[in-house]
């Protein structure tokens, strides 16, 4: 007798899910051990926000921090939805403005950093990329972030003010995997931030943008209404504004406020 | 004992789905789906499951003759090796997929550089993507189908001076044909939803690489409306696959 097996159809699945969990915000009765701290930040901030939070759990004995770390909109479309988190930080005003506009955000979002974006290539540069017009260059394969999220919105913003059109090939979820299809040399070229490019080190080289610094992004972080632990949520978001806090986001080639 | 656990199991596969149905925007449905970018999508999804499903079929028909019927030492292995694509996660085929085909993989650096073909970002790649998951459903569907046909009907064409082809050609697939076909909806289904190797090995580019599932997904992020109506319309196909399977296997006669 043949068996078959069930069809699984992951996307959809995931979609499901996703929307499935659409009952609101109400924050858990059952508060966690205190101290556990649940943050959603941008794909862009894994990097630095992963080095404040070992700082921060150092100076705070007993307090650990969980990230979740992914493009700003999944991030905004997952709090909207119910997620326990704490603590939000997004690579866009916009992305943010969802969130706050559903009236799930304590006071008022605090900018802690900007980003610009600068054109990834490998190494060694095998499209011969120089400027941002090379980027509609129909030959060479490109990646854009999806203008869905913040790294798109800058992308597009910035093509659209030196009266290009590009030519990508795919449109990324957030900018770790356009970063990732140049690391891999699958692309010629990609718009990424400047943080990115500092932190994936010797596989990609990153080139300047003239105007970058009129399309760069304000980074907004807030305490959720709906904080199993508000507390250690602002905590963590003082740390982050703090002066250790500023060093570390310094360090990783983000612009300060 | 078994009702209660069997009722909320069945709940638990159905109400998913009517909540769908009840936040679909029925009054908007119109709109939403003539957006361009819903056919074209649907399209795109259509032509590369139905693509990835003859890929599936000229060779996986092939394969699982191989598992049923050949001599061959290390069978079981072999079997098993065919239905790792089946319990790997989606993403980590793709990423396979990426490192032996894509432009610097083990074998795409060669294409590239012999005749500059580079199959990420193509609809090729979706192709290869949905094919390389949905495969072992269409090989293990064919492979029960030929354990369970009778070997006389080959046997009796064999003495009758027909040769393993020819045997092959007019008895055996005639014979399992409801098993292919069966396998072949499954196949198709699979590589309709496929998402994850799609992705990973693809990319997401509207027209070319951006499937159904894709679309709903990025969708999701900023209008979730249009993307419950894509979820509907991909549920729509599913429901359609699945009618058409259930009549080959009630009225097809498989074993």
């Amino acid at each position: 007798m043949p068996r078959h097996r069930p069809v699984t159809t992951a996307g959809p699945v995931l979609a499901l899910l996703l929307t499935g969990c659409g009952e609101g915000s109400a924050p858990d009765a059952g508060h966690g051990p205190p101290g556990e701290i649940t943050v959603f930040a941008a794909a862009s901030l894994s990097g630095a926000f992963t080095e404040l939070g070992e700082q921060f759990e150092d100076a705070h004995p007993g307090a650990t921090v969980t990230f979740g770390f992914a493009g700003s909109s999944t991030l905004a479309h997952q709090v909207l939805g119910g997620a326990p988190t704490d603590v939000l930080a997004t690579a866009s005003p916009e992305t943010m403005g969802r969130v706050t506009r559903a009236g799930l955000v304590e006071g008022d979002p605090a900018v802690f950093a900007r980003n610009s974006l600068q054109i990834a290539v490998p190494a060694g540069n095998p499209g011969g990329v120089r400027t941002l017009a090379d980027l509609t260059r129909e030959e060479l394969t490109i990646a854009l972030c999806a203008p869905e999220v913040p790294c798109g919105a800058a992308a597009a913003e910035l093509l659209a003010a030196a009266g290009l059109t590009a030519a990508p090939d795919t449109y990324e979820d957030d900018v770790r995997a356009a970063l990732t299809r140049v690391r891999l040399d699958e692309v010629d070229a990609a718009l990424v931030y400047r943080t990115d490019i500092l932190a994936a080190g010797a596989d990609v080289e990153g080139l300047e943008v003239p105007g970058a610094g009129d399309a760069a992004n304000d980074y907004p972080i807030a305490v959720l209404t709906g904080a199993p632990d508000p507390d250690g949520a602002t905590a963590f978001v003082d740390f982050v504004l703090s002066a250790s806090g500023r060093e570390v986001l310094g360090e990783a080639g983000f612009d300060l406020p | 004992m078994l009702l209660l656990p069997a009722a909320l199991g069945l709940l638990f596969l159905l109400l998913p789905l009517v909540a769908l149905l009840v936040r679909t925007p029925w009054g908007d449905l119109g709109a939403h789906l003539s957006t361009p970018g819903v056919l074209q999508a649907l399209r795109l999804s259509l032509v590369s499951a139905g693509l990835a499903t003859l890929l599936c079929l000229l060779l996986g028909v092939p394969l699982a003759w191989v598992l049923a019927r050949a001599e061959v030492p290390g069978t079981r292995l072999l079997r098993a090796l065919v239905t790792v694509p089946l319990v790997l996660p989606p993403v980590v085929g793709g990423l396979a997929l990426l490192l032996l085909l894509g432009r610097r993989g083990l074998v795409g650096q060669h294409l590239y550089a012999a005749f500059g073909v580079s199959l990420p970002f193509t609809t090729a790649a979706v192709v290869l993507a949905e094919a390389f998951v949905a495969m072992p459903f269409l090989v293990i569907a064919v492979e029960g189908a030929l354990r369970g046909a009778d070997r006389r009907y080959e046997d009796a064409a064999a003495t009758l001076g027909a040769g393993r082809w020819t045997t092959f050609r007019r008895v055996t697939l005639p014979l399992v044909a409801p098993g292919i076909s069966a396998g072949a909806v499954l196949c198709f289904a699979r590589a309709l939803g496929e998402f994850g190797a799609t992705l990973t090995f693809a990319g997401n580019f509207p027209g070319v690489t951006r499937t159904m599932p894709l679309a709903v997904y990025l969708t999701l992020e900023s209008d979730p409306e249009a993307a419950i109506v894509l979820a509907l319309l991909l549920l729509l196909v599913s429901v359609v696959v699945l009618v058409a399977l259930r009549g080959r296997w009630v009225g097809g006669g498989t074993p």
